[in-house]
């Protein structure tokens, strides 16, 4: 499965122009935005911010960990909480981690993985970019499901969309040569997203080690083994 | 636009994949994990020489694609990238596609070492797959959380040398055969265009 590119992509036509509307938004906006943050912005700050954001975030982890009745990854999302938000200055500082605490990402796409659910087809949504149809499903129930994100009279309203968008902006600002090869060099940059974007997820939510690695080798070394000519 | 799912580890595992191309040293076949773990050390420490050696970028790059014709099976790297249009290809159209394509790589890749200043890779766990050994490692970057990266070693070829890498589950089989796929496509399948066009790339 890891090793697997394959995909089902039959809304290609709308996806691509999906596609083109990001890479416009990309190039006028979000790039350059980015770009400039990381440049004003010490590295340092970079960095509590994101991890503030990855803080708001375990609320929803916690959520989603008991969804998916993983005891072990709730206990992980609360404990990383409760200490980051005290003695980590409210999540700008990650000492969760340098006290060796395992990182406790999970989402509502991964809940739908683990009740069963298909990927589906493959899409790529305005502004956030690659997904399929059960991560994007996903997308849109992690966002109620955040209780912090969702509370009403919220002094700090929207704060989990904002530290989010400036942690994006961290990121594809630190690894803006990397992003800007997929984008911006690659011959079909469509195709290279939904390669790389599948490949990754699958990887997150079935893991490695999968038997089924290509073998380059059955088609060049035909008399390896026998070869069914009907395979290919 | 990136994705939930383009981590930031991805995408710096995505920039180190042909540094850890290079990692891999060719005997580790007949090794344990203990070898290999030595031996990757070994190649690692190559690595890191010639990013201290203090040479220009272009330079570099030609010291890393050494590295990569040496460890890697390139043939066959580049033929699987080829995918089936591999088989209509002359032997000499293979051989052409094969040395640009070796460059390619290097460049695409090399770009990135500076990205590796202060990384280290450990070994973790060898096991035999189908076509040779599949090594597992993680990778430690300055100021990332650490990501695994696979490497597929075989002797098919002749000697030992690796296949193929993983890094956070983005196999380079996969992805160049896609890129390389799109090239051909966009010059209506014409491979000896996509062999002087491939030589300029980068």
């Amino acid at each position: 499965m890891t090793s697997s590119g394959d995909y089902f992509d039959p809304y290609e036509k709308t996806n691509r122009k999906i596609h083109a509307f990001n890479i416009a938004l990309d190039r006028a906006a979000f790039r350059p935005a980015s770009k400039g943050y990381v440049t004003v912005v010490p590295d340092p700050m970079v960095e509590s911010f994101s991890n503030f954001a990855d803080n708001l975030s375990m609320p929803k982890n916690m959520v989603n960990a008991l969804l998916q009745g993983n005891p072990k990854l709730f206990g992980q999302a609360l404990a990383r909480f409760l200490m980051n938000t005290t003695i980590g200055f409210a999540g700008l500082a990650d000492p969760a981690t340098e006290f060796g605490l395992p990182p406790a990402q999970t989402d509502f796409g991964e809940t739908l993985y683990v009740w069963g659910a298909r990927e589906g087809a493959y899409v790529e949504l305005p502004i956030l970019g690659p997904s399929t149809e059960r991560d994007a499903a996903g997308t849109l129930v992690d966002f109620f499901l955040n209780p912090i994100g969702y509370a009403r009279n919220n002094p700090a309203d929207n704060i989990t969309a904002y530290a989010e968008i400036v942690q994006r902006m961290g990121d594809r600002g630190k690894f803006a040569d990397t992003i800007d090869s997929i984008l911006y060099e690659s011959e079909d940059s469509y195709a290279q997203a939904r390669v790389i974007y599948l490949q990754n997820r699958r990887f997150e939510l079935v893991g490695a080690g999968s038997e089924t690695y290509a073998d380059p080798y059955d088609d060049t070394f035909p008399d390896d083994t026998y070869e069914d000519p009907y395979a290919e | 636009m990136p994705s939930n799912s383009f981590t930031r580890r991805s995408f710096t595992a995505t920039a180190l994949s042909a540094l850890g191309l290079a990692m891999l040293p060719a005997p580790v076949l007949a090794l344990s994990e203990a070898g290999a773990r030595k031996l990757v050390d070994t190649v690692v420490a190559e690595i890191n020489r010639v990013i201290a050696s203090g040479k220009s970028e272009a330079a570099m790059i030609r010291d890393f694609e050494g590295i990569f014709a040496h460890y890697a099976d390139v043939p066959t790297i580049a033929r699987y990238a080829l995918g089936v249009d591999a088989r209509r290809a002359s032997n000499a159209q293979l051989g052409a596609f094969t040395k640009v394509f070796q460059g390619y790589i290097s460049k695409k890749y090399g770009k990135r070492f500076r990205e590796f200043i202060g990384g280290k890779i450990e070994v973790k766990t060898a096991r035999p797959i189908k076509a040779g050994y599949e090594i597992r490692t993680t990778a430690y970057l300055s100021g990332e959380a650490p990501f695994e990266v696979i490497f597929l070693v075989s002797d098919k070829s002749g000697r030992d040398r690796f296949f193929n890498m993983f890094i956070e589950g983005v196999s380079l089989l996969q992805t160049e055969r896609t890129e390389i796929g799109a090239m051909l496509d966009r010059r209506k399948g014409n491979i000896d265009q996509l062999i002087a066009d491939l030589a300029k790339v980068g």
